[in-house]
């Protein structure tokens, strides 16, 4: 019977003990232990969290990167042919232009021809009337040696210019 | 509810174990008492022809063949007391603290010197009967009368040894506490790192399941009432010094415990758990049973925390002496092999009882608590 009756003192130091004892590990033992616990176990949640977004996040950039990557190619693309085009254009420009200056440049070397040809056939004229002067005055000369002969063909012009 | 499930297969595989033990142990008592009453009779009248042979040696003879009584040892072990027995004949002596209609009395247990001598204090004689305090009368007799009207408050080995246990936990505690300040937020170390998966099964796996949304105000409780037991258990089990007091496997502390399960429960009770004990949901020519049953319910479930936890654990006390005690029933030391094979078995065994009567406590209580703080539809 004396093993399950309480006894007085037992009971008291007890409570007190145990009172005491949940007193002191709530403020110094279950608080910061409990809350650490708790914290820490946030972040743990909110880095897993944060893990996932990133990687949601990378994979979004890859498919962006390839996009971009993609849309480059293609603008390279029309780039090059773009320029090829214009290449085109420009050698074709080029080469008309250059056969309208050639037509031109034959033109005037056309014309210049022509002009020397002119002038060297006035010069030519015109050493062949100094020539065709000088020779008719080294004849008339040789013809007009005597005065008779002088005499008649003064007459003779004047006669010309009386019937004028 | 899972690993409650295997928590109740534990504790019958538990109690089947208990049960062959017990009954080995009583069927070996039983043919060994029978043995021992053949041989006594022999034995005494040696001893008497001896003690009429030679007078004086008598009584060194008599003292040597002192008989080994199991039962006498288990119960002063079992039982509180006002000394701490250390080693062969040197023990601890522990205040004694009495308070009698005059004031309060306080000297030293050593004193009575093992109960040998009588002590006179400042209102009255006291001697140590059977590590009761009795008061002396003046024809030197025990004053029953007079001795219940004294209390008791001594620290005895009991009271020390759980203050021991309370002052290991705080120091346990307070450091793991302090290390959770030193190192916000990083993985736990040492012995963090093996408390912080209790506390953890604490929370989630008792209070959390049992309790709900309004676990928290209730860990400081659960958790206190956890370690406390757990290290009082332990404590038991180590058999010298610090520990080897039976703490939790005496009724005043299991009572203790048990009041501030019932003090929680029903200082937290909302309005559903006492509708529930005065108007419960039956026709109302019913209540005259059902509101005595339902007030009962209150007590008998903190009861039962009381008896379970004093039962187990003092169960164990008791098997673990018993089997030791099998050495000195049959005086040889060839049974002390088997002997320690078995006490090895159930120290291991005491160590399985001593974490699942804590977490069974703990567990009920938070259960208790779940029924009275639950919202209805």
């Amino acid at each position: 019977m004396e093993l399950v009756t309480p006894s007085i003192g037992l009971v008291f130091w007890t409570s007190l003990a145990f009172i005491c004892l949940l007193i002191l590990l709530r403020k110094f033992a279950w608080k910061p232990i409990l809350g650490a616990i708790h914290e820490r176990e946030q972040s743990i949640d909110e880095a897993l969290n944060k893990a996932e977004l990133a990687k949601q996040e990378m994979a979004r950039l890859t498919s962006q990167n390839q996009d971009l990557m993609q849309q480059a190619r293609a603008e390279r693309d029309e780039i090059l042919k773009e320029a090829k085009t214009l290449k085109d254009g420009i050698l074709n420009e080029a080469k008309k232009q250059a056969q309208v200056e050639g037509a031109k440049l034959i033109e005037k070397a056309k014309i210049e021809i022509e002009n020397q040809k002119k002038a060297a056939l006035a010069e030519v004229k015109d050493q062949v009337s100094s020539l065709s002067l000088e020779i008719a005055e080294r004849v008339l000369r040789t013809q007009l040696d005597d005065k008779t002969k002088q005499e008649a063909l003064v007459a003779n012009l004047l006669k010309d210019v009386e019937l004028n | 509810m899972d690993c409650n499930r295997v928590f109740v297969s534990k504790v019958k595989r538990l109690t089947i174990v208990f049960t062959l033990l017990i009954a080995f142990l009583s069927i070996k008592i039983d043919t060994f008492a029978q043995v021992d009453s053949a041989v006594v009779p022999v034995d005494s009248a040696v001893a008497e022809s001896v003690h009429e042979v030679s007078g004086e040696h008598g009584a060194e003879a008599k003292h040597g063949k002192e008989k080994f009584e199991p039962t006498k040892v288990i119960m002063e072990h079992i039982a509180d007391s006002h000394m701490w027995h250390l080693w062969g004949h040197t023990s601890l002596p522990l205040p004694v603290i009495l308070y009698t209609a005059n004031g309060l009395e306080v000297f030293s247990s050593g004193n009575f010197h093992h109960g040998e001598h009588d002590y006179n204090g400042k209102y009255n004689n006291y001697r140590l009967e059977e590590d009761h305090i009795k008061v002396v009368g003046a024809d030197g007799k025990i004053d029953e009368e007079a001795s219940k009207s004294i209390l008791d408050f001594s620290i005895t080995k009991n009271v020390a040894a759980m203050f021991v246990a309370i002052l290991v936990i705080l120091i346990v505690f307070i450091s793991v506490a302090g290390s959770y300040k030193k190192r916000v937020g990083k993985a736990p170390k040492g012995l963090q790192s093996f408390i912080e998966p209790v506390i953890v099964f604490v929370r989630d796996d008792i209070a959390k399941p049992n309790i709900g949304h309004k676990y928290a105000k209730f860990m400081p409780y659960l958790l206190t009432t956890f370690f406390f037991i757990l290290f009082n258990n332990l404590f038991g089990l180590i058999p010298i010094f610090p520990g080897g007091a039976n703490v939790t496997g005496n009724i005043a502390l299991t009572f203790v415990m048990a009041l501030g399960t019932l003090i929680i429960v029903n200082i937290n009770g909302n309005k559903y758990y006492w509708k529930h004990i005065f108007r419960p949901d039956v026709p109302f020519w019913l209540y005259p049973i059902m509101i005595p049953v339902e007030l009962i319910g209150i007590i008998s479930k903190p009861f039962a925390l009381m008896v379970r936890l004093f039962a187990n654990i003092t169960a164990g006390h008791i098997i673990v002496l018993s089997l030791i005690s099998l050495i000195f029933i049959f005086e040889t030391l060839a049974i002390a092999p088997v002997s320690v094979a078995f006490v090895l078995f159930m120290d291991v065994l005491e160590l399985l009882v001593a974490f699942l009567q804590a977490f069974i406590f703990t567990l009920l209580t938070a259960l208790f608590i779940g029924m009275a703080v639950e919202e209805h539809h």
